[in-house]
């Protein structure tokens, strides 16, 4: 198993709750320097998945390594070698921001030699230089994560672990947050960050989809958009839309039907045969039709539609 | 064990301290009400207890009795009434705690050498308070009666006996017998089971409700400097507030102190882990700050202050209890406390408190260390 190339290696890794199998024997191997997105809906078992990784979890059974040390055997030395934001927020909201940053550089024993030069360049990169002083439950959100993120990575980590980091921080943070991670990544660093927001995806080199605890597709999002998505799509401009998408989920060869801003998303097994019928369908029951055309899928649509089709009807929380 | 990482986790928890007003309240403030509030509130003596009378004899005798209630420190005689309705209502209303009926016939029969009573109405809602009330009233009347008999033995020219049998005593350890002295050494128990196990089981559970300790255990800290770190700050301020609430007994409230105050700083010590080991144990269990707090307080302060022989005399407890207290570390320390500022027992002596205390501080320490796990789950 140990692998020069790889900074997390995961085999049939398997945990459960009980009855209840949050994450279902994975299979994973994570490239060094690669920033490798985990999505999939709240529940799924990416925020499990990570806290085995992180060693605070147990496995049942199974195996990982991070780093090039095994979880299970040696979470110590897994957790020298790792930065982890975990989902909540939650450094210490009544500490100075220099004072969480000094507290984790103590917990990650950073050197007393390099300590000014690693809080100068947390605070650099965090965008917090002249902050020092405010109490870190008066930041903003966006400044919130940034910290957490320089506090994670004081002792500069060959691993980080980001779970759901941009979750209720506006899209401009949001943004600026994925700089700070692209340019850890070319620095070496590898990153694993769970998501659930499509547009971040995007910004991963690569994916892995999990649902009910298995990955149901991995690769770059590009790939992903080509080859994962179960049948085609057309995007359908119609009148009334609430009125449409309900005849069209039952309309004959139609797989899945959804509403995308002001259009229809439509999955069909072929695109094709599929847009006269559509118009005529739509026609017959007095709905305005407009355009009807094949798209290329964004990784949302292939969200749906491999979620859908392990388990038709489940709502998809975006 | 890093001294690295466990610095940075005592640091922090101090900051949070100072940063907090309700744990700077309860560090700082709450020993010193504590010990003002058990030292003037809570007075076991009964000193000056309202007493009305009726005297239906108006003789030079019955206003002896009656002066000789007056006289008593334990009695105040506060007034006269004319008739038993206004007597009654008075124990009614709660502004006399006895009323005293002295008999039509009170000096007619004193003269005539016959048995005459005095009657004492008592309000019997504390029974405590009504017992110790009968007992002072007996004494007083007793007191009254043996000197009006040797009175008449002189009127008789008989050879005046001094009284046949009396008890001659004194009063060791609390010389003066003030409540304050007895209560005072124990309100270092409660307040080390505050600040021990109630403060320190609702940081720990708050870092577990907050999801803090998520952060904190993905670093290499280990459990035992997770728990040091927590710990010790609170472990200095506990034995801070026993020499501050020592200081005000002593100097405060008078209370004597005998022994050996290394004694009293060891034996605190002692309780002080016994305590925090309980509180990390709760902070385990609980969960929930709210839930931490109501054990806490189930399970160190409440036995601290009904069990440990603080307030109530273990002696005077039902058989069953007396053995629970056995299992209390507070009850062997409350002890401690009692004998050092009071009697001044030698150290050596003490071995029967102190070798139950050490061994509950060993086991509790020991159990804590393992509670504590750096798993979710």
């Amino acid at each position: 198993m140990p692998d020069a190339n790889n900074s997390v290696v995961i085999e049939n890794l398997l945990k459960q709750f009980g009855d209840f199998v949050a994450v279902d024997r994975i299979n994973l191997q994570i490239r060094k320097g690669e920033v490798f997105g985990f999505l999939g809906p709240n529940g799924a078992g990416k925020s499990t998945t990570i806290r085995m990784l992180c060693g605070l979890l147990t496995p049942t059974s199974g195996r990982a390594q991070v780093a090039g040390y095994d979880v299970g055997r040696e979470p110590e030395s897994v957790r020298q070698n790792i930065g982890y934001m975990s989902q909540k927020f939650s450094l210490y909201n009544d500490l100075k921001v220099i004072e969480n940053i000094r507290l984790f550089a103590g917990l990650y024993s950073v050197p007393a030699n390099q300590l000014r030069e690693r809080i100068e360049w947390a605070l650099e990169m965090a965008n917090l230089k002249g902050q020092e002083n405010l109490i870190t439950g008066t930041l903003p959100g966006g400044w919130k994560q940034r910290l957490a993120l320089g506090c994670a990575v004081l002792h500069k980590p060959p691993v980080i672990f980001l779970d759901e980091p941009t979750s209720g921080v506006d899209p401009i943070a949001r943004r600026q947050f994925w700089d700070l991670i692209h340019h850890m990544a070319e620095e070496g660093v590898t990153v694993f960050v769970t998501t659930h927001y499509m547009e971040e995806a995007e910004y991963c080199n690569r994916l892995a989809l999990i649902f009910r605890g298995k990955i149901v597709a991995l690769g770059t999002p590009s790939e992903l958009k080509q080859k994962s998505m179960q049948g085609e799509l057309l995007l359908v401009e119609c009148q009334p839309l609430g009125n449409a998408v309900e005849v069209l989920q039952s309309a004959p060869d139609v797989m899945d039907a959804a509403v995308f801003g002001n259009a229809l998303h439509l999955v069909v097994r072929n695109a094709t045969a599929a847009i006269p019928q559509v118009k005529k369908y739509l026609s017959d029951r007095s709905i305005t039709v407009g355009r009807v055309e094949k798209i290329h899928p964004g990784l949302e649509d292939v969200f749906v539609s491999l979620t859908t089709a392990s388990d038709s009807g489940k709502e998809w929380e975006a | 064990m890093s001294f690295t990482r466990f610095l940075a986790v005592a640091r922090k928890e101090v900051v949070q301290i100072l940063r907090d007003a309700r744990s700077l309240i309860i560090v700082v403030i709450m020993p010193v009400i504590l010990v003002l509030l058990f030292g003037y509130g809570v007075n076991l003596d009964l000193k000056g207890l309202p007493v009305y009378v009726y005297d239906r004899d108006g003789s030079q005798q019955s206003q002896d009795l009656l002066k000789r209630f007056q006289a008593s420190a334990y009695f105040d005689v506060v007034r006269v009434v004319n008739d038993y309705a206004a007597l009654a209502r008075s124990l009614d209303d709660g502004h006399a705690k006895m009323g005293i009926v002295v008999p039509w016939d009170f000096s007619e029969r004193l003269h005539e050498g016959r048995p005459v009573q005095v009657q004492a109405l008592v309000d019997g809602s504390d029974d405590n308070t009504a017992n110790v009330l009968i007992g002072y009233a007996q004494a007083v009347v007793q007191g009254y009666s043996s000197d009006i008999q040797l009175d008449w033995l002189r009127n008789r020219g008989q050879l005046a006996q001094p009284a046949v049998l009396s008890v001659e005593t004194r009063t060791w350890y609390n010389e003066d017998l003030e409540s304050s002295a007895f209560i005072v050494p124990g309100v270092l128990a409660l307040v080390m089971s505050v600040i021990g196990a109630f403060l320190t089981s609702l940081t720990i559970a708050r870092e577990w409700e907050r999801g803090t300790m998520e952060q904190l255990i993905s670093t290499p800290v280990t459990p035992a400097e997770i728990m040091l770190g927590k710990l010790v700050p609170y472990f200095i301020i506990g034995i801070f507030d026993v020499i501050v609430c020592a200081l005000i007994a002593i100097y405060w409230f008078q209370v004597p102190f005998r022994g050996s105050f290394l004694t009293l700083l060891v034996s605190s010590a002692m309780f002080m882990v016994v305590v925090l080991s309980l509180g990390f144990f709760i902070s385990v269990i609980a969960g929930s700050q709210l839930a931490a707090s109501q054990i806490a307080l189930l399970i160190t302060f409440l036995p601290a202050f009904l069990l440990s022989g603080f307030l109530y005399s273990i002696e005077q407890m039902p058989i069953a209890l007396q053995w629970i207290t056995r299992i209390l570390p507070a009850r062997y320390y409350v002890s401690v406390l009692k004998k050092i500022f009071l009697k001044g027992t030698p150290t050596a002596m003490l071995y029967t408190d102190l070798v139950p205390l050490a061994v509950f501080t060993l086991v509790l320490a020991v159990l804590a260390t393992r509670a504590f796990h750096k798993r979710l789950a």
